[in-house]
């Protein structure tokens, strides 16, 4: 087993530096300009505007720009913002909290609902209830994410006047739970259909049938024999989510204006702040891979024909 | 990569099954009739409210796309100063322009509702089409060849998996200062493809493993034979399910990233930039919010519909 | 363990096993399932009984409705799409299809248990063997998780698996096929059933197996002087251990007749069919026999006998009437005992 969890960490390393290239080099080695957004229309003098690149280093090769950088990486160093010359390491710590918790109860709230409404429709394959959770789960999942938010917002906050349309600066975690909800709609939908057929499937399997000719009750029937094997591709999407959820916090944060991490990368595209937006990503990368790892784990729990050797 | 421990899979079911769904058609007096999973598919298909309910939107959507003056009078952009200032909508006058009322610019929300399906389902279909075909090509050649070819795929989605969708296309899109329908495809291509790799993949190395392909192997077929004869029809199937599926994902990106400002841009009409102007108005004239909204949802519904039929379809262990 | 000799390990009192009366009696029994290309008739009037110490052999391809019988029997027929049209099935005098969902799940397992063909799919993969037999002792006994997998180990040690207090924590996966469907027998046995349906035990074994597996299933049952049902298609399996044979055929029983009298004397031309297809060493060099045809759809079952289209000795007749399940007797009228068959030419076939 610490055989396997090195071997895993290890094979991390290429992915992470991959990934933070790939996105180092779509922030750098396509057309944008960083100085020229910072500076604007004033400096228009191209002698000033060399001398500012040289100054941030972004007259160098592309591949010395990254190497600069990953070791700055490797060392906690960040880098700082072009435009407030403040570290960017404090920046996202600064917006980093609100959204793992957003995440967070957004991941709570997929995984409970979701596996209740799988649970409970995959017991009855196309009976009524099923039928209504596949409407449900298609409609979740036909709504994107920001119509969903502005739907949610139009009547929780304008319609009904139970919510302030916009979460406040020093957030409480009560005003997250309408953002945390619209987040994890996509996921539960997913979540719950995953856990549909998981269900739906292992009852026709033989050791179900076998468990019923036992004389076991219903009960344990379904508690004991079913779910443990029904949980297991749901717990592999789980673990891989809640790097998604970070992400599209984007939009969430954005329309209920929460200082997060979306946020923070959607004003420093705008900018072409890139350590910024490269920094948050990488951040992001490394909970997704931690996860994936924690999941495989996990699964070798659940699951014992599987063994890491 | 976890692994299975070999668990011997010779499950040789020699006895009779007991659901008689799987007897075989072919009876001694030879009335019944040989079916393949694609004309089984087709025969579901035809049944299946689902897919004609889907069918039925998509070619609708598809019609506004190519001939929207068909569904409605002027332009999207035209400004009416006099329907200026929300004029409410007037749901008597059905695909006339007042039928949904005006925006804040007084430019009518039913047409720009309908010319913004050109940009939607043409990012849709075509980033659909790219991702298949890139995707698919590469699949296969790794999941067939192996060795240094599937590692070197693998590592490669491995690093797109770890990008958030969003965020990457976020960045690249950002570069670009015009940013148009074509633009936008590339973006979502270029980090979609690896979902329909990874697909291909794993197709192609289950059918790679099939006593039929190894067959055909023993009997001295060349390899772009077993590829085109034996291999791809049967690994189409996983693949054709998670294209259609996707299609309606796509959808719904490109409208994200339009809502988000760094999608579409004018003079293209898109649903997503016109949701996220109709805020302003959200206190005076939902409407401008809500028509939208809807139009791109039934969208995104009626292709996840169609692409959920189509895998019931071809899911054999589903029926 | 000297706690699992204090109390019986069935709460059930057997009444007297040896009184003739039928353990199990399956009366006119009629199967549907509801499927995409139709009804499909899978079992059409079946009639069967099994006593204590018993072995009843039911033999069929493939389709020919014997695995379905056994699933009704058991009440783990999936409905749907399956459907118990008509019929009895008779436990201990009882109609077991109009008992509670809750009387029923009681005699499953502790009175009436099954062992199933494929022990790697049946057994649950997330679970060790220990866990899922001691189950058994945990839900009908009420024992608890300690003393269970003492007993656990104990039903393992009598099914001879070597070294079972060391194995009783693998997972199905970490045992040979063997030795899981012993696990399976141990599972099956461990409440001391009245009845046993043996679901093609042996089919998915490796032939040298097969003998072990079949001779512990029989010196058990012996000694444990249960009824046995063994539900196969390979004639070669029942001859051993089987007291009599009911030959099925898309649906119905063609022939039944007491094991040896079977071999000696089919007296229906499928099962005639059947004999001649094993190869045997003197007729060393001559061409095997073979069945021709196939077996019917059992949603366009033929009409008449629905062997007509593949029976050598097929007339008009055999082509409009259904040939009932009737007596058959010596060539003077002499009664044989537990024969019967439904061929019209049933005499022609055992004594022409």
């Amino acid at each position: 087993m610490g055989h396997y969890v090195a071997r895993r960490l290890l094979q991390m390393i290429p992915v992470f530096i991959g990934s933070t290239a790939l996105v180092f080099l779509m922030m750098y080695a396509l057309p944008g300009d960083p100085v020229r957004a910072l500076a604007g229309e004033q400096y228009s003098d191209p002698v000033q505007i060399a001398a500012l690149k040289a100054e941030l280093g972004l007259d160098q090769p592309i591949w010395l720009q990254y190497w600069d950088y990953l070791t700055g990486l490797v060392q906690g160093d960040f880098g700082r913002q072009i435009a407030s010359g403040r570290p960017v390491a404090d920046v996202i710590a600064e917006a980093w909290p609100v959204t793992v918790q957003l995440a967070l109860f957004a991941l709570v709230f997929t995984t409970v609902v979701g596996i209740s409404l799988g649970v409970i429709a995959g017991l009855r394959p196309n009976s009524l209830r099923d039928r209504g959770l596949l409407l449900l789960t298609l409609v979740l999942v036909s709504v994107p994410s920001f119509v969903l938010g502005r739907m949610a917002q139009y009547f929780f906050a304008f319609q009904l006047d139970l919510v302030e349309p916009n979460v406040s600066l020093d957030e409480s975690w009560t005003e997250l739970l309408l953002p945390a909800t619209v987040l994890g709609a996509l996921s539960l939908a997913y979540v719950a259909r995953l856990t549909r057929t998981s269900v739906a499937e292992n009852l026709r399997s033989d050791y179900i049938r076998t468990a019923i000719a036992k004389g076991l009750p219903r009960r344990r029937v379904i508690g004991v024999h079913l779910l443990r094997n029904s949980m297991i591709p749901v717990v592999t999407y789980l673990g891989t989510d809640l790097g998604t959820l970070m992400a599209g916090a984007v939009v969430t944060e954005g329309i209920f204006n929460i200082h997060g991490i979306g946020n923070l990368v959607f004003d420093a595209l705008g900018h072409r702040e890139g350590s910024t937006v490269v920094g948050v990503v990488s951040l992001i990368v490394v909970v997704y891979l931690i996860c994936s790892l924690l999941v495989d784990l996990l699964y070798a729990v659940l699951d014992p024909r599987i063994r890491y050797a | 990569m976890p692994e299975k421990t070999a668990v011997d899979s010779q499950n040789s079911k020699v006895a009779d099954t007991p659901v008689p769904a799987t007897v075989e058609p072919e009876t001694g007096n030879g009335t019944g009739k040989a079916r393949s999973l694609w004309s089984d598919a087709w025969h579901d298909l035809r049944r299946s409210p689902l897919f004609l309910a889907s069918s039925l939107l998509i070619v609708m959507l598809v019609t506004m796309a190519v001939f929207p003056s068909l569904f409605a009078d002027g332009s999207p952009t035209e400004a009416d100063l006099a329907n200026n200032y929300l004029k409410p909508p007037n749901w008597s006058h059905i695909m006339q322009p007042d039928w949904f009322g005006y925006d804040i610019q007084g430019r009518s929300v039913w047409t720009r509702m309908v010319y913004g399906a050109r940009a939607s389902i043409l990012v849709g279909v075509l980033v659909t089409l790219i991702v298949t075909a890139v995707g698919s090509v590469l699949g296969m050649l790794a999941g067939y060849f192996g060795g240094i070819w599937d590692t070197l795929l693998s590592r490669l989605t491995d690093i797109f998996f770890g990008i958030p969708f969003l965020l990457g296309a976020m960045v690249i899109l950002t570069t670009f200062d015009k940013r148009t329908v074509w633009v936008v495809i590339l973006a979502i291509s270029f980090l979609g493809w690896t979902t329909i790799a990874r697909v291909a993949r794993g197709a192609v190395i289950s059918v790679k493993q099939a006593d039929y392909v190894v067959a055909a192997k023993a009997l001295g077929a060349s390899t772009s034979r077993i590829l085109l004869r034996h291999i791809l029809p049967n690994a189409l199937a996983p693949i054709i399910v998670v294209a259609t599926i996707s299609l309606g994902g796509y959808i719904g990106a490109e409208a994200t990233l339009s809502f988000l400002g760094v999608g579409l841009s004018e003079p293209v009409v898109s649903w997503g930039v016109d949701v996220s102007r109709g805020f302003q108005s959200i206190r005076n004239a939902p409407y401008v919010l809500i028509m939208p909204s809807v139009l791109v949802s039934i969208t995104v519904l009626s292709f996840l519909m169609f692409g959920d039929a189509v895998r019931n379809a071809l899911d054999p262990k589903l029926r | 363990m000297t706690l699992i000799d204090e109390a019986p390990m069935s709460p059930y009192q057997g009444d007297d096993p040896d009184s003739g009366e039928p353990l199990l009696e399956v009366r006119d029994l009629h199967v549907e399932f509801h499927t995409r290309d139709g009804v499909a008739k899978a079992v059409n009037g079946v009639n069967y009984s099994v006593k204590a110490g018993e072995t009843l052999a039911v033999l069929g391809e493939s389709g020919s409705g014997k695995s379905v019988t056994a699933q009704a029997i058991m009440g783990i027929l999936d409905m749907p799409p399956g459907r118990i049209t008509k019929g009895e099935i008779l436990f201990r005098g009882q109609d077991m299809l109009k008992m509670s969902d809750e009387e029923r799940r009681k005699l499953r397992g502790a009175r009436i248990a099954m062992i199933f063909q494929d022990a790697l799919s049946s057994l649950n993969p997330v679970y060790s063997v220990g866990y899922q037999l001691g189950e058994m002792f945990r839900v009908h006994l009420g024992l608890s998780k300690k003393d269970a997998k003492a007993k656990a180990i104990e039903m393992m040690d009598r099914v001879k698996i070597p070294a079972a207090a060391a194995r009783v924590n693998d997972y199905p996966h970490q045992f040979s096929g063997g030795m899981r469907q012993r696990i399976m027998i141990a599972m099956a046995l461990s409440l001391e059933p009245d009845l046993i349906i043996a679901d093609e035990p042996t089919t998915a074994l490796d032939v040298t197996v097969q003998a072990q597996v079949m001779d512990l299933l029989a010196e058990l049952q012996r000694e444990y002087h249960m009824g046995l049902m063994l539900i196969t298609h390979d004639l070669g399996v029942v001859a051993d251990v089987a007291d009599k044979i009911a030959v099925m055929y898309a649906g119905r029983i063609v022939e039944r007749a007491p094991v040896h009298e079977l071999y000696k004397r089919p007296a229906h031309p499928y099962t005639k069919g059947l004999l001649d297809s094993i190869p045997r060493l003197d007729q060393k060099g001559q061409e095997l026999y073979a069945i021709k045809g196939l077996p019917p759809n059992l949603t366009r079952i033929p009409s008449g006998c629905a062997f007509n289209p593949r029976c050598p000795m097929a007339q008009d007749i055999c082509r409009t009437d259904i040939p009932a399940l009737q007596p058959v007797t010596e060539r003077d009228g002499g009664e044989l005992v537990g024969r019967g068959s439904a061929c019209h030419f049933w005499k022609e076939t055992i004594h022409g």
